[in-house]
């Protein structure tokens, strides 16, 4: 896994556990990577693996089954969603206003991009 | 784990390298130990482990006092120099030989981890390069299981694929039980292995925090054109932009630079240490 400059390691690693689940790689209801596992795959260190868990148990996305381990939630789906939606909001979506204010792209401008990319998608 | 009060220690009369130094590394965490050229990090380590004895001032490592060199402590602390001499062995006769000094050796893990280096144990310590002796080395030291692990430059002379299994079989081998210091100049080997950083200078120590007390009171960022961020602690014009260490008033959550961080702690040591000695009293 590549790791980004500026995210928090944990937040790049919940982010890659929501990445599998979106993708259905990872079930709902269905166990998941222990966090040593996941240390190992990721080669970082546990207490931050187990930081990323902790950030997605808060969130429901994941939940503990003591003594047997971490399963994602049956609606992980719908939560990552929604978590996914915020981050966007949060972290991604200032970078590229800015830019557009720089680059002086007016928001119609953007629009029809947008409206474009709809349409190829449909055809 | 680890308590040092008030250590104080050089090895020439005139010229003290430790003085009133004060240090606590906890267990369950792999701590980076980091300073510049001839800072004493390998002196600390050996301090530490009762290799070199202070002048003043109290060591506890594992509750012994560590110039005692119990042999209850020694056979937790396995110790990974940066240089060393490796007798005319086999790999099977190294392990025979010295795998008895520690109980808590575990055969089968050395095994793996040799496996995992690509290292076959039929062969003679001296006739490989200083890259697989390390190898060897390294995958002995994690496999004696003892309480604390020193690695000093652990990933000097590893090559590519060896400094990936390296950080594998690290993030296995932890566990809340066992304290792992690290002391080392490659910090971007070990970026995201090491969980608490202990930054030395002369004489003392600027940092000594887990990485997540580090990223609540600092900030880590690129800085765009037009932005003006004050409280800025020190930053760096590069091929990514402008690069800014900044205390971390807006609780902004960051990705920590170790190099940024210790640049950070050179050119603005005293607020450095305000912005962490504050948090030790509240």
């Amino acid at each position: 896994m590549e790791f980004k400059e500026q995210q928090a390691i944990y937040l790049q690693i919940a982010e890659y556990v929501c990445e599998k689940i979106l993708l259905e790689n990872w079930k709902p209801d269905e166990k998941i990577l222990s966090v040593r596992e996941l240390a190992v795959e990721l080669e970082v260190n546990p207490n931050t693996a187990m930081r990323a868990y902790e950030f997605l148990q808060n969130r429901e996305i994941i939940y503990n089954k003591r003594g047997i381990g971490f399963f994602v939630a049956s609606d992980a789906n719908k939560k990552v969603s929604t978590f996914r939606k915020q981050q966007f909001l949060e972290s991604e979506l200032p970078v590229f206003l800015k830019n557009m204010q720089i680059l002086n792209i007016s928001i119609q401008e953007i629009e029809r991009y947008y409206t474009k990319f709809l349409n190829n998608k449909k055809s | 784990m680890i308590e040092i009060n008030n250590l104080a220690f050089s090895y020439k009369k005139k010229k003290q390298l430790f003085n009133h130094l004060n240090m606590q590394l906890s267990e369950g965490r792999i701590h980076g130990l980091l300073g510049k050229n001839g800072a004493g990090k390998t002196t600390l380590l050996k301090l530490i482990s009762g290799l070199l004895f202070p002048n003043d001032g109290n060591i506890k490592t594992l509750g012994y006092v560590p110039s005692k060199r119990k042999p209850s402590m020694l056979q937790d602390i396995y110790f990974l120099f940066e240089e060393f001499t490796l007798p005319d062995f086999s790999i099977q006769k190294f392990k025979e030989v010295y795998s008895g000094f520690y109980p808590n050796f575990n055969e089968n893990q050395f095994a793996e981890y040799l496996s995992e280096f690509e290292i076959h144990d039929n062969e003679k310590l001296n006739s490989l390069s200083y890259g697989q002796k390390k190898k060897v080395l390294i995958a002995f030291g994690i496999a004696t299981n003892t309480r604390l692990l020193i690695m000093d430059e652990p990933t000097n002379g590893l090559d590519i694929p060896s400094k990936s299994q390296f950080r594998k079989i690290m993030a296995g081998a932890v566990d809340e039980n066992k304290c792992v210091i690290i002391s080392t100049h490659q910090v971007r080997d070990l970026d995201n292995l090491i969980d608490s950083i202990t930054i030395l200078n002369q004489q003392d120590i600027i940092l000594s925090e887990p990485i997540e007390k580090i990223t609540e009171k600092l900030c880590f960022k690129v800085l765009s054109h037009n932005e003006i961020e004050d409280k800025i602690l020190f930053s760096e014009n590069n091929l990514r932009g402008n690069w800014a260490v900044a205390e971390n008033y807006k609780n902004e959550d960051s990705k920590l630079d170790i190099e940024m961080l210790f640049n950070a702690c050179f050119s603005n040591k005293k607020r450095i240490q305000e912005l962490f000695n504050h948090n030790n009293i509240s």
